[in-house]
């Protein structure tokens, strides 16, 4: 190739002629891309507050600012991420691990102003910010800034396949619902070691399962345990708030996953189940927890009741050094957890390894010991510097519809079939009731179905006056007894219990419920007597609610126990009744209901009694 | 004569900034030239240690302003293949098409600086011009102009906007079509030629022996390009020549920068028709939660400068234990460039420099 001409680029100068292509600043504005990167907006609706944003900020631009206008909720906090431009660099890794999706970046870059204090802004979103944010056509760029923006500028926005969290859990390994309902094997497998490190590893540490948890269980730690594969230290974490996390991890109510950040948009971590994992890989938690109780301090207490709260009690005050003394008429710990949860969700093994840990610390257990027939309550209370009471619901309500006496009561048919003997059951039977307990007897009475009339097509049918909507079980009771093949009849109340001539069980005739709370939201159903419908059935089985049995208390003292509006036991701020040196704790004070809330309860009554006894 | 120390730079009209050279004159001639780095240094590597795996993707884009997208894609292929992390097939392709894009960019972008050293101002406008509509794209495609943070561990960050395929064909015809006017403005102007013809000679020995990578090696002959040699991404799904030169000098180098901007151009047209469909990222481990396992690697692909290298450690934390780049501007700023230097005219040092790509910032990391 020889030497290139010199004329050739004389051919440029065509370019004399062609229009610029500079654009002229700011009277020609170029549009940023659709998914453009620039200043944030957040919707403070759906923020809740988790911190997720502030972690994972490179630069740390973005501090968590507490709003005392907002109200702290289960599963949100009442804190809102600032933002500091002069060190954003607009990565956008705060919009790809938010949670909810609430943070997200705009198409507006421009911010000029003197007061570099003003760099520093805590971002909100055209829905709740009328003032900054203004319509296309008042916008001028001349004014852009942080307080002078573009309504409906939504740029690089949070995608769910794109997140740096997991949405979805590490499926539970379960028995499939035809195999299990044969029998009453355990329907949880449990996770083994990977799947349970894998699913830790989701967990996001923006703790707002801890502040929804009643007994608030430092459940990022001992989460960030399993997945370390330390699961002593996890163990030894739980133990620090509860102390039955073998029967937690099987039965909670979980209020920490119903508040877990990654719920929103995806699946909840499992929190329960990781719980159960460690509670079932140590073998000796006596060995791993190194516990030992304290000197002795010389006071005794006396625990009327080994169920959750009880037994939370218990342990927490002989770590504190105090003796004590725990009676219950059954024969073995656990109270509620060992009558009610069926063996399928719940089985012996898992309750007997928490109550063999406290006993091992020293607690006295008097089981088969009826308080009120084998020990006066009144000598309790006079002998014993506290006593506490934690005697749960024990006694099934009843319809009172005609002939209900006929009958059976759910509380007794669930703890014959847990700890008795199995009971005889119908080929097709009613359950009344539509809550956890009325579900949990429905498909025990299946497994007995299916174990004493092996293929005989059996049936049981649940009557409850709430509709789907408002069915008061569990969701995940509801689906497993579907699938199980539990058959539903929501919305219809029990009018009367049919007899045949031999005056044996023929059927529960209903009517239609047009309502079941009033406007106010109170328990007042109402029927439509028009609509009746007659279910045949050979046996029904009430599971419509339960109460507390005082009978052990003295009718002077019964007297003088005060109640709140909702008929629960009012306790102080120490957890003490309005019997003095009488605590109580556990459903007959909670509407909670369940095991956590009783450890809760029991962590209360425990500082309480050490108030009272120890004046500081 | 007298032999005179001539400082160029940092402050200087025939430097870019953020570098300088210590010429040693006598009269018109160089007798030694020493190059001084770390006027831009800030720690990239050292900061590493210090910031987590996802927080560091975030950075390394930072250590090349002009082709930010090779670092990205070096941090990339390093934490996969630490963390034992596969890649989606489209991801491939789509790494494969935004890197071509950066390339491009990238070299038009040296394209404006080496023409405006020259002082062939118009053609380095065009050059701008035609660098801004690739910034386009890459704005949608990733949200950013210039610093994209698009290319993370497990594939990238957001698949194609709908209908881009046509944006970017678009976008590179127009740019394709401007081809003529810098042939004849620029490639084919006889002050090209004469300025830049045997100047800046690199011989294939002393490329070999200095450690030359990209351009200043393909200049003398050899068709040494990662992309052929250990391909990444999809490069092996695609055909494609590596541009060569024999002479070694100035011109040499700047034709194979445009002749590697058609090639690379082809090559995105082919990408963009062979795409798969599907997903593009496999998503990493929970960021808070990420510990990689102990081990090493060693990662390099072809930017568009030449070699890069990335060595990483981890000792089975949440950072990585160290971080070294291994950059072609650093070899080609600091040995060649004074090697060669020597006996140029002192007019010829920012045409030497500019035509040897060498990125400052790219050395101080």
């Amino acid at each position: 190739m020889g030497k290139p001409s010199i004329f050739t680029p004389f051919k440029a100068v065509k370019f004399l002629f062609k229009k610029p292509k500079t654009l002229r600043y700011p009277f020609e504005l170029k549009e940023p891309a659709a998914h453009y990167r620039g200043f944030h907006l957040n919707d403070w609706d759906a923020c809740t507050g988790c911190g997720n944003c502030s972690d994972i900020c490179p630069n740390d631009a973005i501090t968590m600012i507490e709003i005392p206008e907002i109200e702290p909720e289960l599963g949100k906090k009442n804190e809102r991420p600032q933002i500091d431009y002069g060190r954003c660099c607009f990565c956008g890794l705060c919009v790809d691990v938010c949670p909810p999706g609430s943070l997200r970046l705009s198409r507006d870059y421009i911010h000029v102003h003197f007061d570099t204090g003003t760099f520093i802004s805590l971002p909100k979103d055209d829905k709740a910010d009328k003032e900054n944010f203004v319509p296309a056509e008042e916008y001028s760029v001349l004014k852009a800034s942080l307080t002078h923006r573009k309504q409906d500028y939504e740029g690089f926005v949070s995608d769910l396949d794109y997140t740096l969290f997991d949405p979805e859990r590490v499926p539970m390994p379960e028995i499939p619902p035809d195999v299990r309902k044969l029998s009453f094997v355990e329907q949880v497998i449990g996770y083994n070691r990977e799947e349970a490190r894998k699913e830790a590893s989701r967990c996001l540490e923006c703790k707002l399962c801890e502040d929804a948890c009643p007994a608030h269980l430092k459940i990022s730690d001992y989460i960030k345990a399993i997945y370390e594969d330390k699961p002593d230290e996890s163990l030894r974490k739980i133990y620090e708030d509860n102390p039955i996390p073998s029967m937690c991890g099987r039965i909670c109510m979980k209020p920490c996953e119903d508040a877990c950040s990654l719920s929103i948009r995806g699946e909840s971590l499992s929190i329960r189940w990781l719980k159960r994992y460690t509670a079932d890989t140590i073998a000796d938690f006596k060995k791993t927890l190194e516990q030992k109780p304290v000197e002795p301090i010389g006071k005794k207490v006396a625990v009327i009741g080994a169920g959750p709260s009880g037994l939370s009690v218990a342990y927490f005050l002989r770590l504190k050094g105090y003796e004590v003394v725990v009676f219950d008429n059954l024969p073995g710990g656990g109270g509620t957890m060992r009558t009610g949860p069926p063996l399928y969700r719940l089985p012996l093994e898992g309750i007997d390894k928490d109550v063999d840990y406290i006993a091992s610390l020293g607690v006295d257990f008097k089981f088969n010991t009826k308080v009120g027939e084998d020990v006066m309550f009144e000598d309790l209370l006079r002998d014993y510097d506290a006593v506490f009471m934690g005697i749960g619901t024990t006694v099934s309500r009843s319809t009172r519809v005609k002939n209900a006496e006929k009958c059976t009561l759910a509380l007794d048919f669930l703890r014959d079939n847990k700890i008795g003997e199995k009971r005889k059951i119908g080929k097709e039977v009613i359950i009344i009731g539509g809550g956890n307990v009325a579900l949990d007897t429905a498909r025990e009475t299946l497994r007995l179905q299916n174990m004493q009339y092996p293929n005989e097509g059996t049936v049981t049918k649940t009557v409850s006056l709430e509709d789907w909507d408002e069915m008061p079980g569990s969701e995940e009771e509801i689906t497993e007894s579907k699938e199980e093949g539990v058959v539903f009849n929501p919305a219809w109340g029990p009018k009367e219990v049919v007899l045949n001539e031999e005056g044996n069980i023929k059927g529960l005739l209903c009517v239609k419920v047009k309502s079941v709370f009033n406007e106010e939201g109170k328990f007042a159903p109402n029927f439509d007597e028009e609509k009746e419908m007659l279910l045949e059935g050979d046996m029904i089985i009430e599971a419509i609610g339960q109460g507390p049995d005082f009978s052990f208390i003295p009718a002077e003292l019964l007297e003088k126990l005060e109640y709140t509006e909702r008929r629960k036991v009012k306790v102080d701020k120490n957890g003490m009744t309005s019997i003095q040196k009488l605590f109580a704790g556990g459903d007959i004070v909670n509407l909670n209901l369940d095991a956590v809330t009783a450890i809760a309860d029991a962590k209360i009554a425990t500082e309480g009694i050490d108030n009272i006894l120890f004046p500081h | 004569m007298r032999e005179l120390e001539l400082y160029f730079g940092p402050q200087h009209l025939g430097m870019v900034g953020n570098f300088s050279i210590t010429l040693n004159v006598e009269g018109d001639r160089i007798i030694k030239a020493a190059s001084n780095p770390g006027y831009l240094h800030r720690g990239f590597e050292k900061l590493m240690e210090y910031r987590t795996w996802i927080q560091n993707f975030t950075l390394v884009c930072r250590i090349n302003v002009i082709e930010p997208d090779s670092m990205e894609l070096m941090y990339s292929m390093a934490v996969e293949d630490l963390a034992g992390i596969e890649v989606p097939e489209r991801a491939e392709y789509i790494r494969s098409i935004y890197l071509e894009l950066a390339r491009v960019g990238s070299h038009l972008f040296g394209l404006w600086a080496y023409a405006n050293m020259l002082g062939f101002d118009t053609v380095a406008n065009w050059a701008m011009y035609h660098r801004d509509l690739i910034l386009d794209l890459f704005e949608e495609i990733t949200g950013a102009r210039v610093y994209h943070m698009y290319i993370w561990p497990g594939g990238v960050r957001r698949d194609f906007p709908k209908g881009l395929k046509d944006r970017i064909v678009k976008t590179l015809h127009k740019i394709g079509s401007g081809v003529p006017d810098y042939d004849d403005t620029f490639f084919n102007n006889r002050l090209f030629y004469d300025r830049a013809k045997n100047v800046g000679k690199v011989t294939r020995k002393q490329a070999l022996e200095m450690g030359a990578v990209g351009q200043v090696l393909r200049a003398t002959g050899m068709k040494y390009d990662i992309r052929k040699i250990e391909p990444y991404a999809a490069y092996d799904k695609v055909d494609w020549e590596i541009p060569t030169r024999e002479d070694g000098d100035a011109y040499s180098r700047i034709w194979i920068v445009r002749d590697e901007m058609i090639e690379s151009v082809h090559m995105i047209f082919k990408l963009l028709d062979d795409m798969p469909e599907g997903s593009v990222y496999n998503r990493i481990p929970n960021p808070f939660k990420w510990n990689i396992p102990a081990g090493e690697t060693y990662v390099r692909c072809e930017s568009s400068r030449g070699e890069l290298g990335l060595y990483m450690a981890s000792n089975g934390e949440d950072k990585p234990y160290r971080v070294h780049f291994n950059t072609p501007s650093y070899s080609h700023g600091l040995t060649i460039l004074e090697e060669v230097l020597k006996g140029e005219s002192v007019a010829d040092v920012g045409n030497i420099m500019m035509s040897l790509y060498i990125v400052a910032p790219e050395i101080d990391r």
